[in-house]
């Protein structure tokens, strides 16, 4: 029988299976090798917040979802085209969210009456026909096909087994015509010292790959073009990756050392552990004891020169919100990463939410303004980041950057910078100009930044005295004055708000005016852009306008909310930055907060602008 | 201990910052602060490599008073603060000023971890046994029963004892010492800044306000002698009035022995700094009614600094790889090109 291929625009899987079914690891090579191919690509990992649930249980589905196209995409998609389920437990988990007419594919074998009692099912979903009338199903032996691919190798079964996710990632390859060579060079180094490891994984792919070739049961392959995407050198790269880098990428370009302190949190520990690896960048990192010792050990070092980031997820940063206001009131240069996870408390460790907007805004005692910046896409966190730091040396000031777990963890093809054409960033430690009457003034103000000098110990003459409690504007001594301490609130406010006018114009995704103006920031951008492109092709009068920097926001944002009729905010919280437009702007913009633990989809996005404009 | 040495001559005045020194007369911290610009122009540094940080409480506003470079913080975190500035900055001269509430209660964490990593940072704890700053509650360090405005009817919580902490927590250098008695607090500060890795030294500090006399025994004239226990390296453990009582060891267990008809001095334990046991027995004398309080370095042993460690890891791994850009980095993996 012949086999035909289809071309088709873009394409949504989705690998679950259970938490030591190498799911990630599944997802990472199909992406890297679609990467590879040039698709466009976005990715969304999934996994439980439990190290190994007990095996075949729902609470042990880990999944990994791509999507892929020929277009620009925004998105790792909403309901997935095919589902790849390693056990019934992955299949029971996500079987509601794939369209009518979508695709199963079930490794068979695992389809075992514990299996199934384990994840709930009376009868076998394989061969009750149950799934028949909405979906393709595909009930493959992956487990027993990776036994006797390797059966002459020197392992054991257990070990065999293991591979089952190599024979799916083959099989996949080869329904998507993608080279399997590229995962072959990657097995071969990462288990250079296990040879026999790297043949048993090799032969289960090829035996996947070689299922879909050579039996009868799958008919057609799918190719998807390569996206236009603008010239340039292109790699995948992961938020949290991104994140690192770019602040690797500031403290080359500054000219300073970068210190990094921090506690291991879900999902920030990456930025620690990449950052880790890069001592010979000069880099340093420090493990604190805790959350506070972390913020506190960067704050030393940003005193002494240094440049100095933290990152931590929501908890965390509730641990080191009065290190944050120290950093305000003594006006030292350090960034705050908050990789937001669901909360309150321990909430969802491994999932995404947008609900530590007001913490970052207002979490501090006192008046202690923060500057804060949301990255918007994996990519886009190396700017963010790079940005971050820049402005918190620029204007000495901690600055808080925002991203989340759906950030951290996704992938998208990513442009590779080139450092040059970055945005300089100058450091000029103080000297004796900073001195009145051969006095050093650690308050003598940048006029228009409004910055104190940076005096870092080491310096003949500018010994000075630092601390949380109020000071005298210019000397820096301690002041009980009641208006120097509202002459300090103002100034502190004024030089965060003086951020603004270094922003371009914002950038409106559509028409100036309209019917509807959709308002994202952080992580739902990609969503927000999806679903006004999908509304605009259906000549709605539909914009976008994606926030940035959430403090201070950019100063031409009042005259664009007042063109539309509507605007509709989708946020992953209770209403958190609508609520603080509303009351800056007093426009009734309407929030479509849905807090489910991942994110907002296009569909849902679509859904809440009909209502307000259809 | 900073490898820069200098070749200026500092007087006290060179240490004095012009901030009006505001804590309430009488007490106990204007002597060690008196001692401590008198003794730092000997130290042979820098004073702009000199840095002081504190936390919160009466003896964390020491930096504003000391013309060098200082950050007084916030509660209980100079010890991590600290950290930040030597890691980032390994040739300054580091010091912590905390107090028995901001350095074992609230940051209690920090210290111990300070200890253990043994970073070349020198902690100067002033023991008041009592809250000063927040007016007069009980401390981690009163003695059991303390009736206080937050205990009245007195303190259930037993004492920490600092030195048995330090030990415990893997100190390098442990030692004691008393606001009033001047001379040896330069000289504890000295062997402070000597010793490389962290310098723990609790200082005995009389509030006079809400915890007056808490050391009176060890201070009076009358009772000091009876009261504590002077140590010096290598010299056996004597003390009273006639230099008649000693401590000897009896199996494990210390005990106070008088020098005469039973015992001579060579039944008299011998003080090695670098000996753990001994400093532990030493410290497990403090509170206890049956001992003099031990006063000087109970413990002092060499070993690798975590910053020096830190450095060789960079030096080491810049050595490995030849690039050494970010944009190295920025470029590797699996890339394609789009033209």
């Amino acid at each position: 029988m012949s086999k035909t291929t289809k071309q088709v625009d873009e394409v949504v899987i989705r690998f679950a299976g259970d938490s030591g079914d190498g799911m990630q690891l599944t997802g990472g090579r199909f992406t890297e090798t679609t990467a590879i191919v040039g698709n466009d690509l976005s990715t969304l990992p999934d996994f439980p917040a439990e190290i190994r649930a007990p095996a075949g249980s729902l609470a042990g589905v880990s999944a990994f979802q791509i999507k892929f196209s020929s277009r620009d995409i925004h998105t790792p998609g909403d309901a997935p085209d095919i589902l790849v389920a390693m056990n019934p437990a992955a299949l029971k988990a996500h079987q509601k969210e794939i369209l009518p007419g979508g695709t199963i594919i079930c490794n068979a074998n695992a389809f075992t009456p514990k299996n199934l009692k384990l994840a709930g099912y009376e009868t076998n979903p394989l061969e009750d026909n149950t799934l028949d009338d909405h979906y393709t199903l595909y009930s493959v032996e992956m487990s027993k096909m990776v036994a006797l691919a390797s059966e002459d190798l020197d392992l054991s079964p257990k070990l065999v087994d293991r591979t089952k996710n190599f024979f799916a990632l083959g099989l996949l390859f080869w329904i998507y015509d993608r080279p399997t060579q590229p995962t072959k060079d990657w097995l071969a180094l990462k288990f250079a010292k296990r040879p026999e490891i790297v043949e048993a994984n090799v032969r289960a792919m090829d035996a996947g790959y070689n299922y879909g070739e050579t039996t009868e049961i799958f008919t057609t392959r799918y190719t998807v073009d390569k996206a236009s995407l603008p010239p340039g050198t292109y790699r995948n790269v992961v938020g949290n990756y991104a994140l690192s880098m770019g602040l690797a990428a500031a403290a080359e370009k500054s000219k300073l050392n970068l210190f990094y302190g921090g506690y291991p949190i879900t999902p920030a520990s990456d930025i620690l552990h990449t950052l880790s690896a890069w001592k010979h960048l000069g880099i340093k990192t420090f493990q604190a004891e805790d959350e506070i010792a972390g913020i506190t050990a960067v704050l030393g070092a940003a005193f002494t020169g240094s440049l100095g980031v933290t990152a931590t997820s929501g908890p965390g940063i509730a641990l080191k919100g009065e290190a944050m206001g120290l950093a305000v009131i003594a006006e030292l240069p350090i960034v705050v990463v908050n990789v937001q996870r669901g909360g309150p408390s321990t909430g969802l460790p491994t999932k995404t939410e947008q609900a530590d907007l007001l913490q970052a805004m207002y979490g501090r005692n006192g008046e202690a303004p923060m500057p804060v910046i949301a990255s918007s896409t994996p990519g886009d966190c190396f700017y963010a980041a790079y940005e971050a730091c820049r402005i918190a040396i620029k204007y000495m000031t901690p600055v808080m950057l925002l991203t989340d777990g759906y950030l951290a963890n996704g992938s998208e093809p990513w442009q590779v910078p080139i450092l040059k054409n970055l945005p300089p960033i100058d450091v000029k430690f103080a000297d004796k100009s900073s001195m009145v009457d051969g006095q050093f003034m650690p308050y003598m103000r940048d006029k228009k930044t409004l910055a104190r000098p940076w005096a870092i110990p080491g310096v003949k003459g500018l010994e000075h005295r630092i601390g949380g409690i109020e000071k005298e504007d210019v000397t820096g001594n301690i002041s009980y004055d009641p208006d120097n301490h509202h002459h300090m609130v103002e100034t502190r406010a004024k030089k965060v708000e003086s951020i603004a006018s270094e922003f371009d114009k914002s950038e409106i995704f559509g028409n100036k005016s309209g019917d509807l103006l959709i308002l994202s920031w952080g992580g739902t951008r990609g969503a927000c852009r999806s679903a006004v492109e999908a509304l605009q092709a259906k000549k709605n009068k539909v914009s976008h306008l994606h926030i940035r920097w959430i403090n201070p926001l950019p100063k031409d944002l009042g005259e664009i909310l007042i063109k539309f009729k509507n605007v509709l905010m989708p946020e992953i919280n209770y209403g958190q930055l609508s609520r603080i437009i509303r009351s800056e702007y007093l426009v009734d913009i309407k929030g479509l907060n849905l807090v489910r633990g991942k994110p907002i989809s296009s569909a849902d996005i679509q859904e809440a602008a009909n209502l307000l404009i259809g | 201990m900073p490898e820069t040495k200098t070749t200026k001559t500092y007087t006290r005045k060179d240490f004095t910052s012009d901030q009006a020194v505001r804590w309430c007369p009488g007490c106990g911290d204007y002597a060690i602060l008196a001692q401590s610009q008198k003794v730092f122009p000997d130290l042979g540094v820098d004073k702009e490599n000199i840095v002081f940080i504190s936390g919160i409480g009466c003896s964390s506003r020491f930096p504003y008073y000391m013309d060098t470079y200082g950050f007084h913080t916030i509660h209980g975190r100079a010890p991590a603060i600290a950290s930040g500035v030597k890691l980032a900055n390994p040739d300054l001269s580091v010091w912590v000023v905390t107090g028995d509430g901001d350095g074992l209660s609230i940051g209690g964490n920090h210290t111990i971890h300070l200890l253990r990593r043994n970073l070349d940072i020198n902690v100067m704890l002033f023991n008041n046994r009592i809250y000063g700053l927040t007016k007069g509650q009980y401390s981690p360090t009163s003695e059991v029963g303390k009736v206080t405005k937050s205990t009245p009817m007195g303190s259930l919580d037993r004492p920490f004892n600092p030195l048995t902490l330090a030990l415990g927590a893997g100190a390098t250098f442990v030692s004691r010492t008393i606001d009033k008695e001047t001379k040896h607090l330069q000289e504890m500060i000295k062997r402070s800044h000597v010793h490389k890795g962290t310098s723990f030294m609790e200082i005995y500090q009389n509030c006079n306000i809400f915890n007056d006399g808490a050391f009176a025994s060890l201070t009076d004239r009358e009772t000091k002698l009876e009261t504590v226990l002077w140590l010096e390296n290598n010299s056996p453990m004597v003390f009273g009035a006639e230099k008649n009582k000693g401590i000897r060891l009896e199996g494990n267990t210390p005990k106070v022995i008088e020098i005469g008809d039973k015992w001579s001095i060579d039944d008299v334990l011998v003080h090695d700094e670098s000996d753990y046991v001994i400093a532990s027995l030493l410290s497990n004398m403090t509170y206890n009614p049956d001992f003099p309080d031990p006063v000087g370095v109970l413990y002092a042993v060499e070993d690798v600094t975590y910053e020096d460690m830190m450095m060789d890891q960079l030096n080491e791994a810049v050595k490995k790889k030849d690039k050494s850009s970010i944009q190295d980095i920025i470029n590797s993996g699996d890339t394609w090109v789009v033209k």
